[in-house]
């Protein structure tokens, strides 16, 4: 996908910027973004940083587990039925939601795996996706995150007088995606059974 | 709201520090682990960011970017989101790394605190990579047809898009 999405950009740039006359602008853009990307990296990198080092400490003491077990309910309603087949799945489901709400993208990944391969289990190895992996799959394409600390850190270093004054705006748009995302998939879901039953 | 957002970074470093100290965990040793493996993820993105920074700063240089956002300007102005983050609109779905030069590029041009760059923030915090999440997610099951994942996933986009620009017209005005 990448793969396509870069060819694609730099063919038409040059296709572009030969039409408007723009290519000692198009040169310098080249020679400049090499400079840019490594700064931005080196800015991120103390704040991504100091804030995997905090959750570490979130981890480690059990806070994750105790988190997660507090947002039992909220995952039991919304994977209804799966405690039942697989304690284990809706363990998983629970540790990666609360990673993904604590912003530790690379600890949700690992246990959003195990949580497919268990759905993929339980979905007797079929090639059809189960209603439970796309509620999934759907969850985490809309971030869940309590602590926008990217956004918080590039804002602040361009000057922001308020870095965070948007957090409110990203918890109720969260919200708002993640309510639309699931009604859909459930919506479509009824749909789809009735046609293949038909 | 300024309290909200002037307590919440401390409040929440000082409680999880605090947690890990009562339930004796060795907190320095925690911390440097999580940090060591910070650092390794930004070193990982490194390259990806050099090469999507080069592809975005050429399009953006040649004067593509803005023939393709005046194209797309009256559509997206209906509601209300202004047409300097449509490239990021563009690129949030396909990569988390490509989506954050975006973004930072966004900031660095129309400042954080002007309409566009709370946009663009909100934007930024509220929603994922996801073709890509799909594509992880299901790359480990045996499901080849993933029926009605992408058209929900989408939709929950869309709408993060929407609110985007609708909680910060409402919020911040």
């Amino acid at each position: 996908m990448m793969n396509y999405v870069l060819m694609v950009l730099v063919v038409l740039s040059i296709v572009f910027g030969g039409l408007l006359g723009r290519m000692p602008e198009l040169t310098s853009a080249v020679l400049e973004s090499g400079v840019n990307a490594i700064q931005l990296c080196l800015e991120l990198c103390g704040t991504v940083a100091l804030w995997c080092g905090v959750m570490k400490i979130a981890q480690r003491s059990g806070l994750c587990e105790k988190l997660s077990r507090a947002l039992s309910p909220v995952t039991n309603f919304l994977f209804r039925g799966l405690k039942e087949q697989s304690p284990r799945a809706i363990d998983s489901i629970s540790l990666n939601i609360t990673a993904n709400l604590l912003g530790l993208g690379s600890a949700a990944t690992p246990m959003a795996l195990d949580a497919m391969a268990e759905l993929d289990r339980l979905n007797r190895q079929c090639n059809v996706a189960s209603d439970y992996m796309v509620n999934f799959v759907v969850l985490n394409t809309a971030s869940i995150q309590l602590l926008p600390t990217t956004v918080a850190t590039i804002r602040r270093l361009e000057g922001s007088a308020d870095p965070l004054e948007i957090v409110v705006c990203v918890w109720l748009s969260t919200v708002a995606s993640v309510v639309v995302g699931l009604s859909l998939a459930k919506l479509l879901g009824r749909f789809r059974k009735r046609r293949d039953r038909s | 709201m300024k309290i909200l957002s002037d307590w919440l970074i401390p409040a929440v470093i000082c409680g999880i520090v605090l947690y890990g100290f009562l339930h004796g965990c060795n907190i320095l040793d925690a911390f440097v682990e999580g940090a060591v493996e910070g650092m390794k993820v930004v070193y990982k993105i490194t390259p990806t960011m050099i090469a999507i920074t080069l592809c975005v700063g050429m399009l953006k240089a040649s004067g593509g970017l803005d023939l393709i956002a005046a194209f797309v300007e009256p559509l997206v102005s209906l509601v209300r989101i202004p047409k300097e983050v449509v490239p990021l609109m563009l690129m949030r779905p396909i990569s988390g790394t490509g989506a954050l030069a975006v973004f930072k590029d966004i900031i660095a041009q129309n400042g954080p605190d002007s309409y566009v760059g709370r946009v663009a923030s909100v934007m930024q915090g509220s929603t994922e990579t996801t073709f890509y999440t799909m594509a992880l997610y299901y790359g480990v099951t045996h499901v080849r047809k993933t029926r009605h994942t992408l058209a929900s996933a989408v939709g929950a986009d869309l709408t993060g898009f929407l609110f985007s620009a609708l909680t910060v017209s409402l919020l911040l005005g």
